[in-house]
């Protein structure tokens, strides 16, 4: 028993000795990372760890780098969060968004260690920081795309779960189609599941058996894109990683996550000691989702257009969701000129005006 | 040439000398394997076995073990029950979830009145919830004849869209911004499996472990019942002869091991996992039927085979994290460790001898 | 004929295609369970495949090879398997579940550095013009050539399970493997080849997945397929042309809740998805129901060890 308290007892205190350097910055950083998912799925994980290594590359020597891969969210993640705060991790960046609750739950125990969460809202202790990636603004210029390329005038989108961000893609990548082109009809297709190559793959072919020639994706694999690749005409975008191996074939852009600008931001911050808690929600003008190049595939005028929005939601100029928006049921969202505000949008459990269809409930 | 030769008596030394050298085997081959991976294997052979109960953060790992290993305890004693009686219930993990879901629900109903008897209801529920989820193959079994590996594995499957459906919609938490998920069950004081005692990792869910597997015991060993479970599964036409009625028995074994299956999703949702999410399941319902047969479907084996499980899993995390092992080499790890318990244990019933001449 | 946009021959000749790794892995396992082994590593053992598959596949250049690889990778998992419980008389149960987590350690370790790289194209068996017939030309004509040699696996197993000496002796020490012994079959030797065709049909079934139906290596990327595997031998009663129709069934509602759902149908997507679990469950109760036996081989599951 006294042993037990006794080691406790040190091992906080280790800890709390290495917190108090932190306001003057440090010389070296150990930067931990949980992730939901193996290194090698090619998509989510695989672009995190992808950051991780940018890190790395950002600062050598002043940085140690740990991992832990395919952790179940729930009790696991608070397991492996408190082995990695104990284990002298200055700052831990927790990668999906189930681990919500026990980031927030190790971060009380551990004052003195960063926490980083991925896609969620819950700060409630001052050294939890939350961090995400507008993926909306680049289903804009998909659906431009899209709305521009199709010839059957039906577009496809294969989701994974009900959850806000999705339905703000899926809503994102229907309004631009419809912008550009009136008739365009949208299927959606909830596989439930983040990462099933089989059952994307399945997906896929029943929205092409159905005439749907133009298809995003919003799981993980390149099921969708072989697929799509055996159909003449049928075109797709790369999902979470360029998906660069498809660029001879559908692929007409994609959308990449890139974690690694924001990573390395948040890591020098806490070496040069200007670290603060933030809420950060970047898009394609911090870097954090970057528009994979557009093939020629694509028409010239199209392409430049597509670019010209990509630009201009980079300045700031647009917001992919600006009024005159209305909700499915035809009440009104957003009037003329207004732009919808983040808690909107994290929050969105609708589809706009036009989208055919019930949200799972 | 080597022969094997079944003994006349099964072997008192090996029988409890095989896990020891099964371990001593695994080290073996593990440490060729991560010395084959560029890591140091006295290293990682220590961090997964001795680490956790008695390095540096043991006094918050040994805690751990019991939480994860309590689930799979739990579980699997009453799956042995059902393994014993020739009874295959693959789907514990579809019951788990269920049993999840249900307490979850009657908790979440009441939130947030205060009241000491809203933890015992749910506990019900939860027990509930597996049973109900268990008795779908149970009857299609005894009315229609219908195989109950099929069923119980395919409602494993409708238990996860229902798990979905829960996260996403009648369970969200109506404060969390439109994301999936319920509310956390640690900030609901009345409906919350808190810690007992929490170096030992001790919550009601672990206590019901430790009750049932001694239960158990003394079912299996003393009670009618447990012998018409044995007798069926040795000699199912002796035990109709006994008078043993096989449907009765079919309900009794996929109930209790349903309604276990329930609890241990129940304790789990409202403690250490906390929450109703998409993937709160993490797959303890088919670790389980591992863990029955690491035990010998004996409780008290399922006990100690909960535990080695649970180590491997909080040392192989240690390895993971800390010596940058890819996960993937502690799930080769842990197969191999089930493949030398498992072949070693051939040696307390059988030996090796070296035959002379031709056979 | 036109189901609201749903057009039913596309529909079939879909779920010829996707129902091929569910139907080689079952196929295999039918005849291990046929001989008395429970082998519940499918999975394991097809993951390996689509992985050994798939590296075949990549540094030859040819997919045939590649499946060839798949199965010789499947068998050899397998043998584990067999070693264990033939050699050692494991448990059955517990070491088919370990070698499925064993399978899955393994490929997403021998798999790091194999990401993002498209494999050699399976393309279809039949010229372009066959392929464009009505209605037989999608079924008939529309395929590569695995989803023929899955159909002719099922009646060549069917027939050498049901009249071929072969066939007889693996049934035998199926069903009483004292007896088969008695008779003097080398009960074990017997069942390890079972065993190592059981696995190489996994590992095949693997490799269609990573080789024609999804086109690249991820990891986890059966995805459970094998667990499906298992409950559709136990489905068609360890009966080959009833596995097929257990394959097409569980694989046809998947292609067609899909299906339901861009047409827009009106039933809620979640009803859908439980559906092709559902509806085999409805299935095998309908069938199952009035019968007495459950067709289980007799041995299934338990071990044999020869005292003489």
């Amino acid at each position: 028993m006294k042993r037990r308290n006794l080691l406790a007892t040190a091992a906080m205190g280790v800890l709390l000795a290495s917190g108090g350097a932190l306001a003057q910055g440090m010389d070296k950083v150990k930067a931990c990372f949980v992730y939901v998912g193996p290194i090698g799925d090619g998509g989510w994980t695989f672009q995190h760890h992808d950051g991780a290594m940018q890190v790395k590359a950002a600062y050598g020597d002043k940085v140690e780098i740990q991992y832990q891969e395919s952790v179940p969210e729930g009790a696991d993640a608070e397991r492996v969060l408190t082995q990695m705060a104990l284990g002298g991790c200055n700052i831990i960046f927790t990668t999906s968004f189930g681990y919500m609750d026990a980031t927030n739950a190790v971060a009380a125990k551990f004052p003195d260690v960063k926490f980083e969460h991925a896609t969620g809202f819950k700060r409630e202790h001052p050294n939890v920081s939350t961090y995400n990636a507008r993926f909306y603004e680049g289903r804009a210029i998909q659906g431009h795309i899209a709305g521009k390329m199709t010839k059957s005038n039906k577009i496809g989108y294969i989701a994974s779960f009900p959850i806000p961000e999705v339905i703000m893609g899926i809503n994102s990548y229907y309004l631009h189609a419809k912008k550009v082109n009136p008739d365009v009809q949208l299927s959606v297709v909830w596989a439930f599941t983040w990462f099933d190559p089989a059952k994307e793959a399945d997906s896929a072919k029943a929205l092409i058996d159905q005439g749907v020639d133009v298809i995003a994706a919003h799981t993980d694999s390149t099921a969708p894109l072989a697929e799509a690749a055996k159909v003449e005409g049928v075109i797709g975008f790369g999902q979470a990683s360029d998906m660069a191996a498809y660029k001879d074939g559908p692929r007409v852009t994609s959308i990449i996550d890139n974690w690694g600008p924001y990573y390395v931001k948040r890591v020098g911050a806490l070496l040069d000691g200007t670290y603060e808690q933030i809420d950060a929600w970047e898009g394609i003008a911090g870097g954090e989702v970057l528009i994979g190049e557009i093939t020629d595939k694509v028409p010239a005028d199209v392409k430049a257009e597509a670019e010209a929005m990509r630009d201009a939601i980079a300045a700031g100029t647009y917001h992919p969701f600006t009024g005159p928006i209305n909700k499915q049921d035809g009440s009104p969202w957003l009037a003329e000129g207004e732009t919808a505000s983040d808690g909107d949008l994290l929050g969105m459990n609708f589809y706009v005006e036009g989208i055919v269809g019930d949200i799972p409930k | 040439m080597l022969r094997l030769e079944k003994r006349p008596t099964p072997s008192r030394f090996w029988l409890y000398a095989t896990p020891p050298a099964a371990v001593i085997l695994t080290m073996v081959a593990g440490g060729i394997l991560f010395a084959a991976m560029g890591k140091n294997p006295f290293e990682v052979i220590r961090t997964i076995f001795w680490d956790p109960v008695f390095g540096e953060f043991a006094f918050y790992l040994r805690g751990q073990l019991l939480v994860k290993a309590g689930p799979l305890i739990l579980i699997a004693i009453g799956l042995a029950l059902g393994f014993r009686a020739g009874i295959w219930n693959i789907g514990a993990e579809g019951q788990y979830i269920m049993g999840a879901i249900f307490g979850a629900s009657v908790g979440l109903a009441v939130f947030p009145t205060e009241s000491r008897w809203i933890f015992p209801v749910m506990v019900v529920a939860g027990a509930f919830g597996g049973w109900v989820w268990a008795m779908i193959p149970a009857i299609l079994k005894t009315r229609f004849n219908t195989n109950e590996i099929l069923v119980s594995l395919m409602l494993v499957y409708v238990a996860q869209t229902i798990l979905a459906k829960a996260s996403t919609g009648f369970l969200k938490n109506p404060e969390g911004m439109g994301f999936p998920g319920s509310r956390n069950f640690s900030s609901y004081p009345a409906a919350k499996n808190a810690f007992l005692y929490e170096p030992l990792g001790l919550h009601w869910g672990g206590v019901a472990a430790l009750v049932t597997a001694v239960l158990a015991y003394i079912l299996l060993t003393r009670h009618q019942a447990g012998f018409q479970i044995r007798l069926a599964g040795q000699a199912p036409r002796a035990a109709r002869f006994h008078g043993v009625n096989p449907a009765r028995l079919v309900v009794l074994c996929m109930g209790i091991s349903g309604a276990l299956a329930g609890l241990a999703g129940l304790f789990e949702v409202t403690g250490p996992a906390g929450q109703i999410s998409i993937d709160f399941n993490t797959g303890y319902g088919f670790t389980a039927i591992i863990v029955a047969f690491l035990g010998r479907l004996n409780p008290l084996g399922i006990v100690l085979a909960g535990f080695l499980m649970a180590l491997t899993y909080v040392g192989g995390e240690m390895a993971a994290t800390q010596l940058g092992l890819p996960a993937a080499a502690i799930q080769v790890f842990q197969g191999m460790l089930l493949f030398f318990l498992l072949a070693v244990d051939v040696l307390t019933n059988y030996r090796f001898r070296l035959a002379v001449g031709a056979h | 004929m036109d189901l609201g946009g749903i057009n039913p021959v596309i529909l079939i000749a879909t779920l010829m295609a996707s129902a091929v790794p569910i139907l080689l892995a079952a196929l295999g396992e039918t005849v291990v369970e046929r001989a008395g082994v429970l082998n519940l590593g499918v999975e394991g053992m097809m993951i390996f495949g689509a992985l050994g598959g798939f590296i075949v596949a990549v540094h030859s250049g040819s997919p045939v090879l590649g499946f060839i690889g798949g199965a010789v990778c499947g068998a050899l998992l397998s043998l584990i398997f067999a070693a264990l419980t033939q050699v050692f008389l494991a448990n059955q149960v517990a070491t088919g579940l370990a070698l499925t987590l064993f399978g899955l350690g393994v490929s997403s370790l021998g798999g790091q550095g194999y990401n993002g790289i498209k494999p050699p194209p399976t393309g279809k068996l039949f010229p372009q013009a066959l392929t464009d017939l009505p209605v037989v030309g999608p079924i008939v004509f529309g395929h590569d050539w695995v989803v023929y040699f899955s159909i002719a696996m099922t009646a060549v197993l069917w027939w050498v399970l049901k009249s071929t000496r072969v066939g007889l002796i693996i049934r035998a020490v199926g069903e009483s493997h004292e007896a088969a012994h008695a008779l003097g079959y080398k009960v074990n030797r017997i069942r390890l080849a079972c065993i190592a065709f059981g696995g190489a049909m996994a590992g095949m079934g693997g490799a269609y997945v990573s080789l024609a139906r999804v086109p690249q290596w991820v990891d986890g990327i059966t995805a459970g397929a094998g667990w499906i595997a298992l409950a559709i031998v136990v489905f068609a009663s360890w009966k080959p042309w009833r596995v097929l129709i257990g394959a097409y069934l569980f694989g046809g509602i998947t292609v067609l809740q899909l299906n339901l759902q861009v047409a827009g149908s009106a039933i809620p997507v979640e009803y859908l998805s439980m559906a092709p679990y559902l509806i085999t469950i409805l299935v095998l109760v309908i069938m199952s129901a009035g019968r007495k036996a459950s067709g289980a081989p007799a041995a299934l599951g338990q071990n044999f060890h020869a005292s003489r």
